[in-house]
């Protein structure tokens, strides 16, 4: 088991000459470090390249636009072009599902920080400098901005969806315990540290070539075809690196690369388009926020009967990505718990603000902020410790059915719980923290163990496929060349571990090259933590076929069957014989023998169907749990975390050090989301919060000293995924709703049989309101 | 004569420039012009670090190096210094520096993009302490924003890296480099441009003097940590920048009868030893003003001068009973610190004038002092509130109480009417406190703003005025406190 002593996660070492499973470092690592590693606005400008910069209407969120007058734009020193609605010849959107995404706002504007024209001149200073010199009219309306606004309107960017088993409603009735409630969760800034970035090169004809920091090029690529009115083919779309993109780059990249790639076509010229951070954090969409209103059924032992539910998401102006994310929310009520009776109901509200957007775990969090905050209420109020509420309502035998019909087959969940409450020595910190609250009059310990139970596979069946290119060289080094991109999370590592493997050739042999549209074309985001299992079996296929090209070869020039060919340690062994790997890759060039192969791949068993709600919308489950303790002050609401314990299941590791990288990351981002990163919005509908100054994502002295993180010791993902691992991207960040839930803990110690009245961000000043919640009559 | 171009020590070379724009940043020069893009640009406001470059400065012969986010540095800055970004670290290709290789092998690097700002952070970690433990590699950490690792791996890298003495090729020339940069001081003024638009950087405080009084239109400059955001963020054009960091005597840090004078130029992290010695939690304090890039290059002459409501140093200065030192050409002036700030944007300083220094007392016997910073995040975020008590004690009673605030009215402000109500109270009878507490709803009617509501801003400083009662009365402070415990518990009265 790789596990982490404590005080220090420990990476276990590389073992010898295999490539999967070791914790190889990151392929751009040296790079990073020594700032050599080139991301878009670090590249080489072409002669006479255009500076992109948006503009907006500064004073409206929505309404009418009776005015545009962009004449002081235009003369403004160093500008070449001034581009609106006007100037594109193809469709104006850039909607990576059901439209309505204007790349620029044409008539209306519908949020504050729409876009409605772009500003292109020599250097980056004058665009900018002259994009604020526009001005803009418009008959202003009263935005909606919050969900209440929202559901004021009645408006919604989507129709309602439902999932319902059972009777809740009679369950109810024949219930001991029934509680109703309202819970609100904030939404969060992806806060990437390289922003939003485009630029394009004009080629002949109108071709374009767009680099992009995004997580889907095709769609990129798409998008400015169609803005265009250009083939698909003209357009290449080419993304090497992203500085982080979180679900912020899944749809969010591609109004930048499209007004990147205008630019180009109508100056002629190469144009870069890279966001200033505050107009990133006010254009660009981020997690929805939601409120969620409840009743719930249980017996006296805590365990549930009936769970009725309603997720009122805010999806702001437009649909965007909102129904996958709406969706996995309701997929995700769950959690880890059955529930005999239950009625999970989505609404999408329209709100007159920035759409919201795919962000890690793409919904799934909010759905589980829920069912944690429904188990910490019950074990509350009927004085029971948490954790045993959390265990009685574990999915089990005969209780294996998910509200959407799925059956759980590979739950691990109580086992992994057992392993953590033992190793986090949970029953005597309980203990020590009631001991400390009865000593200490300010300060109050909270202490709680959540599990996580997060499916995988993208709920949208088609999004499940994948292409991977190979060419072995006439000198055996490898280029692999694959659908997925690279946003720090490692995938492209993980992917050439598995080429190397399957030619049994060191890992530094393996070149991965930048994600391309004209190397793997129609290719799906990178995202629903699907990275490696889709690309990384679609690179395997492709180097199988290779193999299995180079292994005949091998065979018939040495008599032998290909049965009798092994390719390991940079050699190929043919019966008694070793060649050199890079040997055959030569004689199978002589023999004329491809040495190049795609390879596709799209998740089995997937059978999911929206409209009827049935069939199975993931091929496995990926399974975590962490146990936090934490110490409030009672009289300011400050909170500081004392010690993290993560127990994760990553199925057999591609790489260890990748994938603690991700859990603990990933964790930390889901501590920031639910403590302090706070999005303000004022009345008139502007985002207050648009910079780090005001905006507060977890820094160093945020994390726990006592932080241990440990790899569930599994026997590898009972599905056949790549090399047996589970995917790691989103599930980690859900571990850290144990810190909400040790925080309401330690405000429930107040007094006991009170829920407090604890929302998310708990920001010290929510914290100080819970507390006073807690003193009233 | 004024000197046209700035020189600094940058690769191993003196670095002449003489086309230097009042308004032109270090990143900028960096990556536009040198085409150094290993440096990045996160936010533009010195607020994430990725920008980070190391500074070497020379002070009393000694070189320090020091982290300086360089989005909002002015390249005019830097004149007399040692300029060290990323990409000079490791000599060739071959080798790296000891902190670039620890983070590769503690796996330090995701996305990439903060990287290059936490190798330089790490790199004045590895100039400025010995194996240093975990608070002090947050301290170096803090506003290096990360949002990929959770930042574990970087602090194991950074204690694996820097468990020795520096041995690096900046260590190994160290010598010859303060040779170089003592040659570049030359107590010349610095002036590039014209009457209209000019950067200049006087030498003493007399030149000073003279080019504020003929341009009192200037834009005065010490750390640029809030000037820089005009430009970056307002796009502010300030075609004339007088710049306080090369004026001789200005960052004097200096014992007095009876506390210490902190010259106008001296950086937080300068004045941070000697401001923790008159009380530990103005050392921590200190410690959460911005991060180490901000500590840097800001000022607390510029902190005063700057007049925001909600600057840190103003009201723990207050409380204390600092006065502060101005002087408009020959002539200087003193006052008590609260009377420089009027109004919201509008301070006691004349055209042409400017903050030389303030004095800030000891405390006397029987003198209990406490502050106490809210905010959303505990390092690198700017205060909700700010409270400061200083209290005189006698016989268990309160006999003298200054209590100031920021971020709850307009300026920086003492809480008249709860000082007047807590003298004569008794530590150990909560009920003595009653009035002190309701009274601060008459001393302040504090705004709804992104950090806090008024109501929680009025209803935690009432809770910190009890939580000073508490201490002052014997609570140990890590009974009370989360975070900032006070170290070894000194200064409270039984």
């Amino acid at each position: 088991m790789w596990h982490s002593a404590r005080r220090r996660t420990q990476i276990p070492p590389a073992d010898d000459g295999v490539s999967v499973g070791s914790a190889i470092a990151h392929d751009s690592a040296a790079g990073q470090i020594r700032g050599s590693a080139q991301y878009i606005d670090d590249m080489p400008e072409a002669a006479n390249l255009v500076h992109v910069a948006p503009g907006y209407a500064t004073g409206a969120a929505k309404g009418r636009i009776t005015r545009l007058d962009l004449d002081a734009v235009r003369a403004a020193p160093g500008v070449v072009a001034v581009l609106t609605s006007t100037d594109i010849p193809g469709k104006n959107d850039c909607s990576p599902s059901f439209g309505g995404d204007p790349i620029f706002a044409d008539g209306r504007v519908e949020f504050h920080g729409q876009v409605v024209f772009a500003v292109a001149a020599r250097t980056r200073e004058q665009a900018r400098k002259a994009a604020r010199l526009a001005k803009i009219d418009v008959e202003a309306e009263t935005p909606a901005v919050t969900v209440e606004d929202g559901l004021a309107s009645g408006e919604t960017v989507l129709p309602d969806y439902q999932f319902l088993r059972g009777d809740p409603a009679r369950a109810k009735d024949g219930a001991a315990n029934v509680v109703s409630g309202s819970l609100r969760v904030g939404g969060q800034e992806h806060f990437y540290l390289e922003g939003q970035v485009a630029m394009a090169l004009p080629g002949e004809g109108g071709e374009i070539h767009v680099y992009s920091s995004t997580q889907h090029p095709s769609e990129v690529q798409h998008l400015v075809a169609n803005m265009l009115g250009k083939p698909e083919a003209e357009i290449v779309c080419e993304c090497r690196r992203m500085g982080g993109g979180f679900g912020g780059k899944e749809s969010q990249a591609s109004q930048w690369g499209c007004i990147a790639a205008l630019a180009a076509s109508v100056t002629g010229r190469a144009a870069k388009l890279r966001l200033d951070r505050d107009d990133d954090m006010i254009m660009t969409g981020k997690r929805h926020d939601v409120r969620v209103d409840y009743t719930y059924a249980h017996d006296d032992k805590g365990r549930l009967a009936a769970v009725v539910v309603e997720f009122n998401m805010r999806c702001g102006y437009s649909a965007d990505l909102s129904l996958g994310v709406c969706d996995r929310t309701m997929f995700h009520t769950d959690n880890a718990y059955y529930y005999p009776n239950v009625r999970i109901h989505s609404r999408r509200v329209k709100t007159d603000t920035v759409s919201n957007t795919a962000f890690r775990g793409f919904g799934g969090p909010q759905g589980m902020v829920f069912a944690e905050r429904m188990m910490d209420e019950i074990a509350i109020r009927l004085g029971i410790d948490p954790l045993d509420v959390r265990k009685r309502n574990f999915y089990g035998r005969g209780r294996d059915v998910t509200p959407f019909g799925m059956k759980v087959a590979d739950n691990i969940a109580p086992r992994l719980i057992r392993e953590l409450e033992k190793t986090s020595d949970y029953r005597q910190r309980r203990k020590a923290v009631k001991a400390f609250n009865r000593q200490n009059r300010f300060l109050k310990k909270g202490l709680a163990l959540t599990p996580v139970k997060f499916g995988i596979a993208f709920t949208l069946k088609h999004l499940n496929q994948a292409g991977a290119l190979v060419h072995v060289y006439t000198d055996g080094s490898v280029q692999v060349n694959h659908g997925g991109t690279e946003m720090g999370q490692g995938l492209h590592t993980k992917v050439a571990q598995v080429v190397a493997e399957e030619f049994g050739i060191d890992f530094d042999r393996v070149k991965i090259t930048a994600t391309t549209t004209d190397k793997v074309p129609n290719t799906t985001p990178t995202a629903a933590s699907s990275g490696s299992d889709l690309n990384g079996m679609a690179a395997k296929r492709a180097a199988e076929i290779i193999r299995n090209r180079m292994a005949e070869v091998a065979a018939r020039l040495h008599q032998a069957t290909t049965s009798d060919v092994g390719f390991a340690g940079n050699m190929v062994r043919v019966g008694e014989r070793e060649i050199p790997f890079a040997e055959l890759a030569r004689t199978c060039f002589l023999e004329r023998v491809s040495l190049s192969s795609t390879g596709y791949f799209a998740t089995p068993k997937i059978t999911w169907d929206r409209e009827t709600t049935s069939g199975q919308p993931f091929l496995y489950f990926a399974y975590g749990a962490a146990c936090s303790e934490v110490t409030i002050d009672t009289l300011t609401g400050e909170m500081r975390v004392d010690r993290v314990d993560v127990l994760h299941d990553v199925g057999k590791s591609l790489n260890p050090a990748i994938d603690i990288g991700q859990i603990e990351g990933g964790f930390v981002q889901g501590m920031g989301w639910l403590t302090t990163e706070d999005l303000v919005y004022d009345a008139s509908g502007r985002l207050a919060t648009h910079a780090p100054s005001t905006y507060k994502i977890p820094t160093a002295s945020d994390v726990p000293e006592d932080f241990r993180v440990t790899l569930w010791d599994s026997k590898g993902n009972r599905e056949p995924t790549i090399y047996r691992s589970k995917a790691v991207g989103e599930p980690p960040i859900m571990l850290a709703i144990s810190v909400f839930s040790a925080i309401t803990d330690a405000v429930a110690s107040l007094r006991p049989g009170r829920v407090p009245k604890l929302d998310a961000p708990a920001t010290p000043e929510a914290i100080a309101r819970a507390v006073r919640s807690m003193r009233e009559a | 004569m004024a000197r046209g171009s700035i020189k600094f020590l940058y690769r191993g070379g003196v670095v002449e420039l003489s086309n230097v724009g009042p308004n032109d940043t270090l990143l900028d020069w960096l990556r536009l012009d040198r085409g150094a893009c290993g440096t990045k640009e996160g936010c533009a406001e010195g607020d994430c670090g990725a920008c980070t470059v190391a500074i070497g400065t020379l002070r009393d012969s000694a070189l320090a190096y020091e982290p300086v986010n360089s989005c909002i540095q002015l390249l005019g800055m830097i004149d007399g210094k040692e300029l060290i970004t990323v990409e000079d670290l490791s000599a060739d290709d071959a080798r790296l520096h000891p902190v670039q290789d620890a983070m590769l092998r503690h796996h330090g690097s995701q996305c990439g993009f903060c990287t290059p700002g936490i190798v330089m952070s790490l790199f004045t970690l590895y100039h400025g302490e010995t194996s240093p433990d975990r608070g002090v590699v947050n301290d170096y950490l803090a506003g290096n924003l990360c949002r990929c690792t959770g930042y574990r791996p970087i602090v194991d890298a950074a204690r694996d890296a820097c468990s020795g003495a520096p041995n690096d090729r900046f260590s190994a020339g160290m010598a010859a480099t303060v040779d170089t940069l003592a040659g570049l001081v030359d107590g010349e003024d610095v002036l590039i441009g014209d009457e209209a638009s000019f950067f200049a950087a006087p030498a003493t405080i007399e030149a000073l003097a003279e080019l504020c009084a003929r341009h009192p239109d200037a834009t005065l400059v010490s750390g640029a940590t809030d000037v820089g955001l005009w430009i970056t963020k307002q796009l502010r054009v300030l075609p004339k920048i007088i710049h306080l960091g090369r004026v001789a005597g200005l960052s004097d840090i200096r014992e007095t009868d009876n506390g210490v004078h902190i010259g106008a130029g001296t950086t937080y992290a300068q004045a941070e030893p000697a401001l923790s010695r008159i009380d530990p939690d103005l050392g921590e304090l200190l410690r959460r003003i911005g991060a180490k890039q901000v500590r840097a290059a800001g000022t607390v002459g510029g902190n005063i001068a700057n007049g925001s409501p909600i600057g840190d140093t103003p009201p723990a200065l207050i409380a204390l009973g600092a006065e502060l030192h101005l002087r408009r050409g020959a002539t200087a002036r003193t006052m008590p610190l609260e009377e420089f700030f009027i109004d919201y944007g509008r301070q006691d300083r004349g055209p042409g004038e400017f903050v030389t220094g303030v004095d800030v007392p000891h405390l006397g016997p029987g003198e209990v002092f406490r502050c106490y910073k809210i905010s959303k995040r505990f390092d690198q975020d700017i205060s909700a509130l700010l409270g400061a008590f200083k209290f005189t004690i006698e016989d268990g009673r309160v006999a003298d109480a200054r209590i100031a605030f920021g971020g709850m009215a307009a300026t920086p402000k003492r809480a008249a009417r709860a000082e007047a109500a807590i003298i004569g109270g008794k530590l150990s009878n909560e009920r003595d406190w009653a009035a002190a507490l309701a009274a601060l709803g008459e001393d302040f009617r504090p705004i709804d703003d992104v950090r806090a509501s008024a109501g929680y801003r009025l209803q935690t400083a009432r809770a910190l005025l009890e939580k000073v009662l508490h201490e002052a009365g014997g609570e140990a402070s890590a009974a009370t406190r989360v975070v900032g415990v006070r170290t070894g518990e000194r200064g409270h009265v039984a």
